[in-house]
């Protein structure tokens, strides 16, 4: 891809991702976001943040499919991104939604499973920002940058349990995100591998 | 199969598996989003459906009042949880406007002298309508103040003549997947059941409920009656009733039969006493402002002088 299309590229979706936010802003700000605002301004950050950390994970499966690099250089963005709306669907919960009662706050994340597990999800992905820029990479190696950032299905699992246990009775969009989630860690697996072994398995049990 | 040289695949051609599983939701968003963004003054909210909604003159009973202001009318008539249209709190309003409300017939039986097949004007007519404002409080800790319009469920009930094994009143919602939609998924077991023990249906403060704002109920509030238990989890306060059974044993209620250890048989408003997966200890005032804090749960819903009495020497813990 050429540098102005990839420059272009990178607008396009700075625009695409930050549209949400803005459009929640000016939704609050003109009182447009229904009889329970918050909610809606929790339950959406929260939904931008997983759909962005998914779409993170989708990048290295859609390379191996069809040998797309650029989008490699875009999942730094993407990541970021999803940390911000992370950090947004926190913000929203500390400072609208408890106004900042500590105790409550640290109640809830000890004694509610689902915010233990959202809770989580977001400690795992700060050292993920933090390492997410070229003077980390260089630091930490390839190798070690590769394994830690592999905490990126961790957290998105952890995401995808935290919405899955929130919900009182209709499991029909967490386990949309559920199923959209199997499919890339499936993805992950080392198929080659274990079909390469199966492979030799059935050769040596053939010559004897 | 054709493949395209890389830089001749726009990023628009790719569709994200959240588009793809989530299409119609994720255009909502994202078009919703835009528009939102772009266009100042955009109404969110669908205009006001121009029926008439007949106006029942009830007087206003001043024994039931609230200090805190009434909640808008929008928001009472436009965020419901009525799952028989749908899970989402605009799901009601939007996907109830064709539900039939007349003729509407109510079974009565059970351990009493007169059952039998009541029509609604029947069972309501016979009554002096009277408006009274309570506090509502959902379990999903938001609340609301609105100004009910129906008769003490007491007096109504009174006339069916209850018997002495009558220990309990069952109630039942229509069952009508056609006109329903939201039952023709196992979200819940329909139809939607609740019950009370006697003396919670005979207490002054129950109300059987037909009208709200000095009109008669809107469909997603409920239409044609419901229940409304003041001192309750709004769940308990069961909406287009079609049945009505005096039992001698604890009737079987539909939430408490999804998830067992999360909503109780009694369900009264207990700050004290949690949700497994979120707290009571405090709830959201539907309508106030993004900077007022939620307000602390009261017990009983604030209804502890007229209803603690029941519930003397109960281990509310344990009896939730």
């Amino acid at each position: 891809m050429s540098r102005t299309a990839e420059r272009i590229l990178k607008g396009v979706l700075h625009l695409l991702f930050i549209t949400p936010f803005v459009a929640l802003l000016a939704g609050a700000f003109m009182g447009k976001l229904g009889a329970n605002p918050v909610e809606v301004l929790t339950h959406e950050t929260g939904e931008w943040a997983l759909r962005l950390l998914i779409l993170v994970l989708m990048v290295t499966p859609l390379r191996k499919l069809t040998g797309w690099n650029w989008m490699v250089r875009q999942r730094r963005m993407i990541g970021l991104y999803g940390f911000f709306y992370v950090v947004c669907h926190l913000t929203t919960y500390v400072w609208l939604d408890q106004f900042f009662d500590l105790e409550t706050i640290f109640e809830d994340i000890v004694k509610r499973p689902y915010i233990t597990v959202g809770f989580s999800a977001f400690l795992l992905l700060i050292p993920l920002a933090a390492t997410s820029n070229n003077a980390m990479v260089k630091r930490l190696g390839a190798r070690r940058w590769r394994a830690l950032h592999r905490a990126a299905y961790v957290a998105a699992l952890l995401g995808v349990v935290h919405f899955l246990w929130l919900v009182k009775a209709d499991l029909r969009e967490p386990l949309v995100y559920a199923s959209v989630l199997g499919v890339f860690l499936c993805a992950r697996l080392p198929w080659r591998t274990m079909l390469d072994k199966r492979k030799a398995n059935a050769l040596k049990s053939a010559s004897n | 199969m054709l493949i395209k040289k890389p830089n001749s695949i726009l990023p628009s051609e790719i569709t994200t598996p959240e588009m793809y599983f989530g299409r119609r939701r994720f255009l909502r968003d994202a078009s919703g989003a835009m528009l939102i963004a772009t266009v100042p003054g955009l109404a969110w909210h669908s205009p006001a459906t121009a029926s008439a909604a007949v106006q029942l003159g009830a007087a206003a009973n001043p024994a039931y009042k609230v200090d805190a202001p009434l909640s808008a009318k929008e928001d009472v008539t436009g965020y419901n949880n009525f799952y028989e249209f749908g899970t989402g709190k605009s799901d009601p309003k939007e996907y109830s406007q064709d539900f039939k409300t007349t003729p509407w017939t109510i079974e009565v039986g059970g351990h009493c002298d007169k059952p039998g097949s009541y029509n609604y004007e029947d069972l309501v007519s016979p009554h002096k309508l009277e408006e009274r404002i309570y506090r509502f409080r959902c379990v999903e800790a938001w609340s609301m103040v609105v100004p009910w319009v129906g008769i003490p469920l007491a007096d109504m009930l009174k006339r069916f003549a209850p018997n002495s094994k009558a220990k309990y009143v069952a109630f039942e919602t229509l069952n009508d997947p056609v006109q329903m939609p939201g039952q023709r998924r196992p979200v819940l077991e329909w139809p939607y059941v609740e019950g009370l023990r006697i003396d919670e249906a005979m207490h002054p403060l129950t109300l059987m409920t037909v009208g709200v704002f000095g009109e008669q109920l809107p469909t997603q509030n409920g239409a044609p009656l419901r229940l409304i238990v003041p001192w309750k989890y709004g769940f308990k306060s069961i909406k287009s009733i079609v049945r009505i059974t005096f039992t001698e044993e604890e009737p079987p209620t539909s939430w408490n039969n999804a998830a067992a250890r999360e909503y109780g048989f009694y369900s009264n408003v207990n700050p004290g006493k949690d949700h497994p997966r979120w707290s009571q200890k405090k709830e959201r005032s539907i309508g106030d402002s993004f900077f007022t804090p939620k307000k602390p749960t009261l017990m009983f819903n604030g209804y502890a002088d007229e209803v603690a009495g029941l519930y003397t020497g109960m281990d509310l813990s344990r009896y939730f």
